[in-house]
């Protein structure tokens, strides 16, 4: 037997929308059934991790907070991935923003005069440090032509040592004991709540503005239909004129930017202060985003939202249902196969060959 | 495959050796074959005729077993059967000869034949009877040279022997003829006549309607899904059959009105670029001087450097020295394709699909993609997306595109809608220069008729115009002068009413130089001694 894939002759606007919500339900169906397995009513389970962090105000602000990044950092990667450029790095240029924005805040502390140009210089620094870390592959592939996956990938575990040392040694707070931190920002080096007493900041805003922003250059100007053209057909593109090496400098530019600015509102905002781990894997995370959301930046808002809301989920099951937090990593990658695999079956339709004997002969 | 209920009675004459009856094909709304009836008999060159979208290669595909249809069935002498795939085909004894050659340019010719045969033949064996069907035909093969390094009638030769190993009773040829030389589709045809008094069946289907009348005794033509006709080929007239695929008469294209300026536009002074890839062509000392209203026609078979050339007139490739590209007297070699735009070229592209246009895109963005350079399409880096869509508009009333919506993606409009939409937009700039790669390929005759007067037209408003097409009528037609593309190297071009169809397929096949390549002697002058057998 043999499956063949034959394109759609025209994709069904309806199917498009359909599809990621079909494979969110059958993804939810299939963990019914792990959940089963290990013994907890699946729809106990389903209460705990999709209705209940959206019932209270805390855990609304938490999945907020975690979306926020989650969003920014797969928005800027939409730009490399629509132009099949691949920066899996943006970890590394997340730590990289959050190190330099930090390390503004760190020079600053306890500075006498004006302190209204503190936060935004950090925010400023944060992503001119994920620029710079994102140019490194970038550079390397337009004028070396190696591979900017390797290369962005293996700076990931640079940026993190980087960090590890600097606050063990130049950045550590001489008050502190000799943990591995820095000292506390000042309050004027703090994103400022936006609402008294609670946790929601405003890089929660600075977020959504990205993803605005992002969606407006892709969409209407020159230099986003460039990255869209350069992904739909690369010779097409060269025929628009578009150059190949400036394009490459500037989406890996915007990636780096995003997850750097990222990483220092994490900074400045929930954390306070730097330290060995600043990041639960933001930066991997929002590769798993920027294709949930099909690398459209509304898409990509949806996307995040969701995986945010599934982490939170996920940890009030780990304390309510005694669910291992492997369940929710799981989750999470079953959700990302289904919706690709409902992508292909919005653009191909499956024909079973019985009898057929594998890719052999003229087609 | 047990033969079923009989099928619909044949309307006289004897049992077909295949026939399609009440055939309908489906994709989703659009319905690409309407009821189709079709019967192929022993004995017989039956041409199936239509424009593009006409449903001549759903047809096909379903005769092969590509497609299975929605309703109607096809018959084997007489029974029903069912063709769920190219093997049941294969197994009834239908073999194809595709447009575009399934061939693995690194293998050699006979482990290229050996992939499509059961397991048990092979080597000696193989070679053997890839010896003997050569003697039989005349067609010669050398089974161990590797297929990268022949010519597209040798390519063909591959596929016709492949399909001919199988010993088919009825053999579809899709458009066989559009990478030949004269010369070398005159071997086909002898190869077609052969296997015809050998009492096998042949389903030829071709744009070139000369050649239809010459080889073919039935004709089935389709237009929309539907078949709207069936004649003697023989005793139709080229224009009578062209008007029955179109449902109107064919206009003939109108000489252009004014001779130009004769000021030189576009000049080549000794370009010369080393191939782009391992089986790219390097161009060789390439020299062209077009004047203002003038047509030079590019002849030549496909993949003599007709793609390194476009580039490098287009810029997309650019050239060592400025000077070796000249437009309007200004130094381009150097420049990029945008630059070369603002000094008042335009290009079009032989690939519609990836190249001149983005199929997922919409019409209107397909219209920036070109243009966003030279039209004020953009203000501070946005895009006037309506001044786009207005652009675009204009060019679908201009030449009259038809497609589904006001702005259709590229990709869901029909071969000959999309080229007129691509050579449109170019045209409609009002180029001084326009480099156009290949203008009607696989387009019906009456969008050809109308890019071709456009194009005529444009020279006749003074602008200087490089056609390369693969199409001698259409050059015959269109050009003042002629020049052949061989190998990389172009030849004088030749006034087009001082030449003839011979002589330039002397030249398309290399005649009167050494073939840099090392290939075969250049002309084929006879069955048998095309390639050396070695």
């Amino acid at each position: 037997m043999r499956l063949d894939l034959l394109p759609r002759a025209r994709r069904s606007r309806r199917l498009d929308l359909l599809a990621p919500a079909l494979a969110f339900l059958a993804a939810v169906l299939i963990g019914g059934i792990a959940v089963a397995a290990l013994g907890v009513p699946p729809g106990q389970a389903f209460l705990t991790y999709f209705v209940a962090p959206l019932s209270e105000v805390w855990s609304l602000q938490e999945v907020a907070l975690k979306a926020a990044p989650l969003a920014l950092i797969a928005t800027g990667l939409a730009f490399c991935y629509r132009a099949n450029l691949w920066n899996i790095g943006a970890e590394g240029q997340y730590v990289a923003g959050g190190l330099a924005g930090g390390w503004v805040a760190v020079a600053a502390h306890g500075s006498q005069g004006p302190t209204a140009w503190i936060l935004p210089a950090m925010l400023l620094a944060g992503t001119c440090a994920g620029i710079a870390y994102a140019m490194i592959p970038a550079l390397l592939r337009v004028r070396l032509g190696v591979s900017e996956i390797l290369t962005s990938l293996m700076l990931v575990y640079v940026a993190q040592l980087l960090l590890d040392y600097m606050v063990r040694g130049p950045l550590r707070d001489p008050q502190g004991y000799n943990f591995p931190q820095s000292v506390s920002f000042d309050d004027a080096a703090r994103l400022p709540l936006l609402m008294a007493g609670e946790s929601l900041h405003a890089g929660v805003l600075i977020g959504l503005v990205g993803i605005g922003l992002a969606a407006l250059v892709l969409t209407r100007t020159l230099f986003g239909f460039e990255v869209r053209t350069v992904g739909a057909s690369p010779r097409a593109a060269r025929f628009a004129g578009f150059s190949d090496a400036r394009l490459t400098l500037a989406v890996f530019a915007i990636s780096g930017g995003a997850a750097g600015l990222a990483g220092i509102c994490e900074v400045a905002g929930r954390i306070g202060q730097l330290q060995p781990e600043i990041s639960p894997g933001y930066g991997f995370t929002a590769i798993i985003v920027a294709f949930l959301g099909r690398l459209s930046p509304p898409g990509i808002l949806l996307a995040a939202l969701v995986i945010a809301l599934t982490t939170i989920g996920g940890e009030g099951a780990q304390i309510d249902l005694k669910l291992p937090l492997d369940l929710t990593r799981a989750f999470q990658g079953l959700l990302l196969g289904l919706v690709l695999g409902a992508d292909v079956l919005t653009r191909y339709h499956v024909r079973i060959v019985p009898g057929g004997a594998g890719a052999k002969g003229i087609p | 495959m047990a033969p079923a209920s009989l099928a619909p009675g044949p309307p006289g004459g004897p049992t077909p050796l295949f026939g399609a009856y009440g055939i309908v094909k489906r994709f989703g709304a659009f319905t690409a074959n309407d009821g189709v009836d079709l019967e192929i008999r022993a004995g017989e060159i039956h041409a199936l005729l239509g424009e593009n979208g006409a449903g001549k290669s759903t047809l096909m595909k379903i005769l092969y077993g590509l497609l299975e249809p929605t309703e109607g069935v096809v018959t084997h002498r007489g029974d029903v059967v069912r063709l769920a795939n190219p093997e049941a085909a294969r197994a009834l004894g239908i073999g194809m000869v595709f447009q575009h050659f399934s061939l693995c340019d690194n293998l050699t010719v006979a482990e290229n034949i050996a992939l499509v045969m059961p397991a048990a033949l092979t080597g000696r064996a193989l070679a053997e009877r890839i010896a003997r069907l050569g003697e039989d035909y005349g067609l010669h093969l050398d089974p161990a040279r590797p297929v990268w390094s022949l010519s597209a009638g040798e390519r063909q030769r591959i596929e016709i022997v492949r399909c001919l190993l199988q010993d088919p009773k009825l053999v579809i040829l899709d458009e066989p003829t559009s990478v030949l030389t004269p010369g070398e589709a005159e071997v086909l045809f002898a190869v077609l006549e052969r296997l015809r008094d050998e009492g096998r069946a042949l389903l030829y289907i071709s744009h070139r309607l000369d050649e239809v009348r010459r080889l073919c005794t039935r004709a089935t033509i389709l237009r929309g899904g539907r078949v709207v006709g069936a004649c003697d080929p023989q005793a139709e007239s080229a224009r009578s059959l062209a008007a029955m695929m179109v449902g109107t008469q064919v206009g003939e294209v109108r000489p252009k009105t004014a001779r130009g300026t004769r000021a030189e536009r576009l000049v080549l002074d000794r370009l010369s670029l080393p191939a782009p890839g391992l089986h790219g062509t390097p161009l060789r000392d390439i020299a062209l001087r077009v004047a203002g209203g003038e047509i030079l026609g590019i002849a030549g078979i496909a993949g003599n450097g007709q793609a390194e050339l476009f580039d490098a007139l287009s810029g997309e490739s650019r050239a060592p020295a400025p000077g070796a590209v000249r437009l309007d007297g200004r130094a381009a070699g150097h420049l990029g394709i945008n630059a070369r735009r603002r000094l008042g070229a335009a290009f079009v592209p032989e690939e519609r699909n990836g190249h001149a246009a983005v199929p997922p895109m919409s019409l209107s963005e397909n219209a920036l993609l070109s243009r966003h350079a030279t039209a004020p399409l953009t203000r501070l880096g946005l895009l006037r997306l309506g001044a786009a869509r207005a652009l675009a508009r204009r060019v679908i009333d201009a030449f009259d595109v038809r497609g589904a919506g006001p702005d259709p993606a590229a990709g869901t409009l029909s071969g000959g809608n999309l080229q007129k939409f691509v050579v449109g937009r170019e045209i409609l700039a009002e180029p001084g220069i326009l480099v156009i790669n290949q203008p009607t390929w696989g387009v019906d005759a009456a969008a050809a008729a109308h890019i071709r007067q456009a194009v005529l037209d444009l020279a006749g408003r003074g602008s200087a115009v490089v056609v390369i097409s693969q199409d001698l009528d259409e050059l015959f037609e269109i050009a003042d002068s002629i020049a052949v593309l061989h190998a990389g190297a172009l030849s004088r071009p030749v006034p087009t009413g001082a030449t003839g169809r011979a002589a330039l397929g002397l030249l398309m096949g290399g005649a009167g130089e050494p073939d840099p390549r090392g290939g075969e002697p250049a002309v084929a002058p006879a069955i048998g001694t095309v390639a050396p057998v070695r």
